[in-house]
């Protein structure tokens, strides 16, 4: 099984809930890192990695000997990354999204596809956890193709938690469809309850079934609290506020150490989402 | 006129909370939520809707049933999987067009799509651009550069001298398009491997567009070996060190109250927050200052 470790906006505690729920499994268990644009997971992990990998995108290449500028590329192409010019033609790899429309179009096979490096894939492992993170290159734009080649490391047979990218947009529908269940992490506060509710609309319209966790609570009744009872949605887990836990954070320590009093509840999350497809 | 982009690397330290503080403290900026994904500006400034315009961007292949001969073709040449069963996937579709353009019958439409919706609104603090984008939708570096080609028509218009922008978590497509060309960049941090991890990235970024960058440390006293290092870091990489918030629970209690930090506490974050404005005016000035007094 797989679970999306979500959030509508960044910061709720994504990286720490993974981590917590990997080291608390009782079961051998996947941790994939698609949070591409900022990976963290490994600070707390710590494993010892064994591969790494270069991950590319196909974007094409022009050769002038056989371009005719005739513009069919630039035609095809819906993200303006071909332009032709007094017969010549620029590619703009950062705004191409390797759909592959202007290698099939040209029709003097003018282009073709070269691998452009877009970032790197881990794999590690410690104790009972297998560690697989992406990483995207500064200055690349495009992370989805990199967060579904993370996504591919997932084991089939055990259980998989997925770290993923924060937002409602690509990154975020690119790792949440590709799981059977998410968790959404959330703060009890204003910010953390008009961001949960996007991500709630999001992925009630991808069909993946999902409960809430709620990071640093301070008051038992919360206006969290109040909105999953009202759309009936099971709060899976409540983390209290503790400056422990910031501190454990800050020097990349998973919250099981600090917290040891939460790793029964935090086993038991993978159940109740098992339960839930 | 100066545009001043509040960055983070990633979510969550107090970009939004820091953005309406200073909009509190400037003298009537124009102001840009440029976090598009989880724009929360709004629940702090509480602006006053003024217009509304749709954000239409890109295009979302349909087969037309009646007409598809079921040839598999659109299913080949799609590299998303967006199309199982002779039906697209809106979710997965990139609108690429590669479907519509080799499919035999013709039997693909291409609409438009609508992704979002922006505004221009009144708030206490000065105008306002933001948008909200729909679930799932694509294009949001689109919609964020939209998003500041408006404030600097409205900056115009208005005669201000400052745009402020809170910008997206990250270093890919929306933050790329929330920093280019901008005067400055503002990145808050917090004191954690992390944080260290995802400042050295976004300096990065920051860099290669070539853009001054300056690095505020908040809750600097969760970890204060590591706000030394972050800041030691910070200038390693040419960005000047602005100040530190300490932990303090009147930030949450502003949010709560939908007020900025500066305009409902006068506690040790607060005050922090207004020193580091002060340092950024002089960074961000700089040039007109040397101009005055020579």
């Amino acid at each position: 099984m797989k679970i999306a470790v979500a959030s509508g906006k960044g910061g709720t505690g994504k990286t720490t809930l993974s981590c917590a729920m990997a080291f608390a499994a009782q079961e051998k268990v996947t941790l994939l890192d698609c949070d591409v644009e900022e990976p963290n997971s490994h600070f707390f992990i710590r494993p010892e990695i064994e591969h790494q990998e270069q991950v590319f995108r196909p974007v094409p290449a022009v050769d002038e000997t056989k371009c005719t500028g005739c513009g069919e590329c630039a035609r095809v192409c819906q993200f303006n990354a071909i332009v032709t010019v007094n017969g010549k033609t620029l590619v703009f790899n950062e705004l191409c999204h390797s759909c592959g429309a202007c290698v099939r179009i040209c029709p003097t096979g003018a282009l073709h596809e070269v691998d452009q490096p877009i970032g790197q894939i881990e794999t590690g492992r410690r104790d009972h956890v297998r560690f697989v993170s992406g990483r995207l290159d500064v200055g690349q734009a495009m992370s989805p193709p990199l967060i579904r080649r993370t996504l591919e490391q997932a084991d089939a047979e055990s259980l998989t938690i997925v770290d993923c990218p924060p937002g409602t947009s690509c990154p975020y529908v690119t790792a949440v469809k590709a799981c059977d269940a998410a968790l959404l992490v959330t703060e009890p506060t204003p910010f953390g309850l008009h961001d949960l509710k996007l991500a709630v609309e999001t992925i009630r319209d991808l069909g993946v079934p999902f409960g809430v966790a709620v990071n640093r609570m301070t008051e038992e009744k919360n206006p969290i609290q109040a909105y999953c009872e009202a759309e009936g949605i099971p709060l899976l887990i409540q983390i209290p506020e503790d400056r422990r836990a910031a501190e454990a954070y800050s020097r990349g320590e998973p919250i099981n150490t600090v917290m040891p009093e939460l790793n029964e509840r935090l086993a038991q999350i993978p159940e109740q989402l098992k339960a839930m497809i | 006129m100066k545009e001043l982009v509040i960055i983070s690397g990633k979510g969550g330290t107090g970009k939004t909370s820091i953005t309406a503080s200073f909009a509190a403290l400037a003298d009537h900026p124009v102001l840009v939520d440029c976090d598009v994904d989880a724009a929360d500006l709004h629940l702090v400034l509480q602006p006053e809707i003024q217009t509304s315009e749709t954000f239409v961007s890109g295009h979302v292949a349909e087969i037309r049933t009646g007409d598809c001969t079921q040839c598999g073709l659109c299913m080949a040449v799609c590299r998303f999987d967006a199309i199982t069963d002779f039906r697209v996937d809106a979710m997965a579709c990139e609108g690429c067009g590669a479907c519509v353009e080799f499919c035999p019958e013709k039997a693909i439409d291409f609409p438009e799509q609508e992704c979002g919706i922006w505004h221009r609104s009144k708030t206490r603090h000065g105008s306002m651009v933001h948008a909200r984008m729909h679930p799932g939708a694509e294009n949001s570096g689109k919609l964020v550069s939209l998003l500041r080609t408006e404030a600097g028509k409205l900056a115009e218009r208005e005669n201000a001298g400052l745009i402020l922008v809170d910008g997206s978590p990250g270093i890919g497509c929306p933050v790329i398009a929330s920093i280019t060309g901008a005067d400055a960049v503002l990145v808050v941090t917090e004191p954690t491997l992390s944080g260290e991890h995802d400042l050295k990235r976004v300096l990065q970024l920051v860099s290669h567009f070539r853009i001054p960058a300056m690095v505020c440390v908040n809750k600097w006293d969760i970890n204060k070996e590591m706000t030394s290092q972050i800041e030691a870091l910070a200038e390693s990489m040419n960005a000047v060190p602005v100040g530190r918030v300490p932990y303090d629970a009147a930030v949450t209690a502003a949010q709560v109250n939908a007020r900025a930090l500066v305009e409902s506490s006068d506690g040790a974050a607060a005050r922090a927050v207004r020193g580091i404005w002060g340092a950024i005016q002089k960074q961000l000035f700089a040039e007109e200052c040397c101009h005055v007094a020579s």
